[in-house]
């Protein structure tokens, strides 16, 4: 992975002599809390009904061990023994006092790590496919490029005062795990009929009040003009984006109200300018310097089969089942891709503690290269595991309890903090989850399922994804009580598509009965083989919602 | 009135003019309504732009300004940089860009990168202290106004 030379390091290091000075002059009461509100989310730090809460970037979800084992320093030492992976791929503290964030940071700069621009109206942390450079379906390896971009975003001085925040995602392989068409910018990198690499660019998607699907605005940037195009983007974005309307503002807005072909007029125009007054492409020799940091570990050439793998596959079933579910197929023969799930009856999703995380760091120095990857579904991931080594490193997971076999099942759900948490809720949501994993805990029947995506939201905003749920949950207040309203057909793939709702919503005694309902309306209509998101797309609502409201 | 220009505290005596009462003495500083409706001959003049201006209505007389001046009306708005910018790389604008309104030391750093060499900090706070801010970082890795080099490019 990535390793900061010295001006990286420079940079992050300054970052918080800066931010040092901003909290002092702020507990000093030289700056009001209006001014440092700004400043302080274009570090992370967020006020929430209880606390400060601070997000940690991980950019494109990678980790060191050692960075790993930083992050539970500071959540033995600032909080309350635990952190948060967002949907974004970055690790939230939920308690941290504001005196201490500049010692927080200074820890995190250690480790070459730190919190710029993961809040705030401004180029946010980058996402990526957690799988990237492993994958068996990957075309381009797409985590020099986001390296590349991050370095590029930061500190952008002219980006800094966003309409509104702004967020990129990239993916490089033959199916979208990075959900880039949800992104104010998703980049697909791509090889031209000549294996040239360039980029189909997509703008304007994201979740909120008003969903969008990214629209495509390029079909091929090529590598060395990737950045003076989002250049121009931006450019637009920031001269033209509404900025009257907190609601408007995001970019997604005003490509719609510009009509997308308009859009892309001012986009290439300012583009065409900024080649002009000589804007540098990038360097190849600069692409090649940040690509050598992404070379492949030092794999041992193995066979495909593995012969302790297959025995222990027939001996134990407990182990083929957590096989079958949360093992993909790694690009390297003898190889394997292994998904940590962070979902569990009685731990809200995501939530992950300080032994936890020292465990995780220990095993994946021991199996996988000491590298660890996080999710936007809230799970971790062990990239480069041999298949020798399975067994091993499922009874150790099963020890610091992330090997539920439940990853792609509906108790893999992504829901946000809530009313729990936060002060734009309208409904609790971790609870309901909690209900959720608890109620549907027969693995014999989510199996039969199949891949389920339920997500859920306290609120419109969004951030638990439920617009692109296969099952969405959008808690809603209705007259004072919490309801919780139910979409379906949403996905955040190639195929994106937003939920739509199915009717009136249900309160919080309601909703497992609701669920299983629909349930039920699936497996008895689907066709062989035939998953949830493909039986309601041939179906449509009516037979669901029929159902659902038959005795009303 | 003291403000920084090219990162030294000067006295400044230019005079905002709103429109409003007799006409001051000096060196002017107007709106693009005024400066288009009123009679200014004679005086140096420095054009204000409000972050909806549209440059393309200046872009020729330009050499008519003596400095342009950019007003953040809130210093979440982030428009005045690519004004700013614009201003200096594309149409060429050699001479004062100058930063008003919502502007104190947080922005310092960004806002010369975008092309400004002078600023009227915000009452109440500290100019000497703002001074510092243009040192906040050493590293830069984009190319902007001040630096056509990408930090790889370097040596
Ligand atoms: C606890 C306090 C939180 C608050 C107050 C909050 C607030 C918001 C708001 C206001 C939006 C809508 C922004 C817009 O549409 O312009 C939003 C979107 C979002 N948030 Fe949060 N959020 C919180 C926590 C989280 C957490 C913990 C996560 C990750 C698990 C998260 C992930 C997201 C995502 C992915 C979006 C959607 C972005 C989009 O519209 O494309 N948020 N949040
Ligand atoms: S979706 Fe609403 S309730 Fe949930 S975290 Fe976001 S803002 Fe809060």
């Amino acid at each position: 992975m990535y390793q900061y030379n010295e001006n990286d390091q420079r940079i992050v290091d300054e970052r918080v002599v800066q931010f040092r000075g901003q909290v002092k002059r702020r507990l000093a009461g030289e700056l009001k809390e209006d001014e440092f509100r700004i400043l302080r989310l274009q570090n992370g730090l967020y006020l929430q009904i209880q606390a400060y809460m601070l997000r940690v970037a991980v950019p494109y979800g990678l980790l060191s061990s050692r960075q790993l084992r930083m992050l539970a320093h500071i959540a033995t030492k600032y909080d309350r023994g635990y952190g948060h992976m967002t949907t974004r791929q970055n690790m939230q503290f939920n308690w941290p006092k504001l005196e201490d964030v500049p010692d927080i940071l200074d820890d995190l700069a250690s480790v070459q790590m730190h919190a710029i621009q993961t809040s705030g109206n401004c180029i946010r942390n980058i996402s990526a496919d957690q799988f990237a450079g492993v994958a068996e379906d990957e075309i381009v390896d797409p985590r020099p490029y986001a390296e590349i971009m991050r370095q590029w975003s930061t500190f952008h001085p002219e980006f800094a005062y966003l309409p509104r925040k702004f967020k990129f995602a990239f993916t490089g392989a033959a199916q979208d795990r990075a959900a880039i068409q949800f992104h104010d910018i998703g980049y697909r990198a791509v090889k031209n009929y000549a294996g040239e690499v360039g980029f189909k660019i997509y703008v304007g998607g994201g979740m909120g009040r008003t969903p969008m699907i990214g629209k495509l605005v390029n079909d091929f940037v090529p590598e060395k003009d990737l950045l003076v195009y989002t250049e121009a983007i931006m450019r637009v974005y920031n001269q033209f984006g509404r900025r009257d309307n907190k609601y408007k503002a995001r970019i997604k807005i005003l490509v719609h109200e510009l009509k997308l072909p308009k859009f892309i007029e001012l986009v290439e125009t300012e583009f065409a300018a900024l080649r002009q007054e000589g804007a540098v492409p990038l360097d190849a020799a600069e692409i090649d310097r940040v690509t050598a940091h992404f070379t492949d570990p030092d794999y041992m050439d193995l066979p495909d089969k593995s012969e302790v793998f297959n025995q222990y596959l027939q001996d134990d079933k407990d182990f083929s089942l957590w096989v079958k579910q949360n093992i993909l197929a790694h690009k390297k023969s003898g190889y394997a891709i292994v998904n940590l799930s962070l979902k569990k009856p009685g731990v809200p999703p995501g939530d992950i503690t300080d032994d936890q995380m020292l465990s995780v760091a220990d095993i994946a120095d021991d199996y996988s290269f000491g590298e660890i990857r996080s999710t936007h579904e809230q799970n971790l991931v062990f990239a480069d595991v041999r298949k020798d080594d399975l067994y091993q490193v499922w009874q150790a997971l099963k020890d610091v309890g992330f090997a539920e076999p439940n990853i792609g099942t509906l108790q893999d759900m992504i829901c946000c903090p809530g009313l729990d948490f936060c002060t734009l809720a309208n409904a609790r949501s971790i609870p309901i989850a909690d209900k959720i994993t608890t109620c549907f805990d027969d693995m014999d029947y989510l199996y039969d399922l199949g891949e389920l995506k339920l997500k859920m939201s306290g609120c419109i905003n969004a951030c638990g994804h439920h617009h692109v749920g296969h099952i969405g949950i959008l808690g809603v207040d209705k007259k004072g009580q919490e309801l919780y309203q139910i979409t379906l057909g949403g996905s955040a793939g190639d195929d994106a598509s937003i939920g739509k709702i199915i009717g009136p919503g249900f309160d919080q005694d309601e909703i497992i009965p609701a669920l299983k309902n629909i349930l039920s309306t699936y497996t008895r209509l689907r066709e062989e083989g035939e998953g949830f998101l493909a039986a309601y797309r041939r179906l449509g609502m009516s037979p669901f919602k029929e159902q659902l409201y038959a005795n009303n | 009135m003291q403000i920084i220009k090219d990162k030294a505290i000067i006295e400044d005596n230019w005079v905002h003019y709103c429109g409003e009462g007799d006409l001051p003495e000096g060196d002017l500083i107007v709106s693009l309504d005024i400066w288009q409706e009123m009679d200014l001959s004679g005086r140096n003049i420095g054009l204000q732009l409000e972050p909806d201006d549209m440059l393309s209505d200046i872009k020729d007389d330009l050499h008519q300004f003596d400095l342009i001046a950019i007003n953040f009306p809130t210093f979440a708005d982030g428009r005045g940089y690519s004004m700013a910018k614009i201003l200096r790389d594309r149409l060429g604008y050699k001479k004062e860009i100058r930063a008003v309104g919502d502007v104190m030391r947080d922005q310092l750093f960004y806002l010369q990168r975008c092309g400004f060499n002078a600023y009227e900090i915000k009452s109440g706070r500290d100019i000497v202290d703002a001074l510092e801010a243009f040192e906040d970082f050493s590293v830069k890795y984009q190319t902007s106004s001040d630096e056509h080099i990408p930090l790889y490019r370097r040596k």
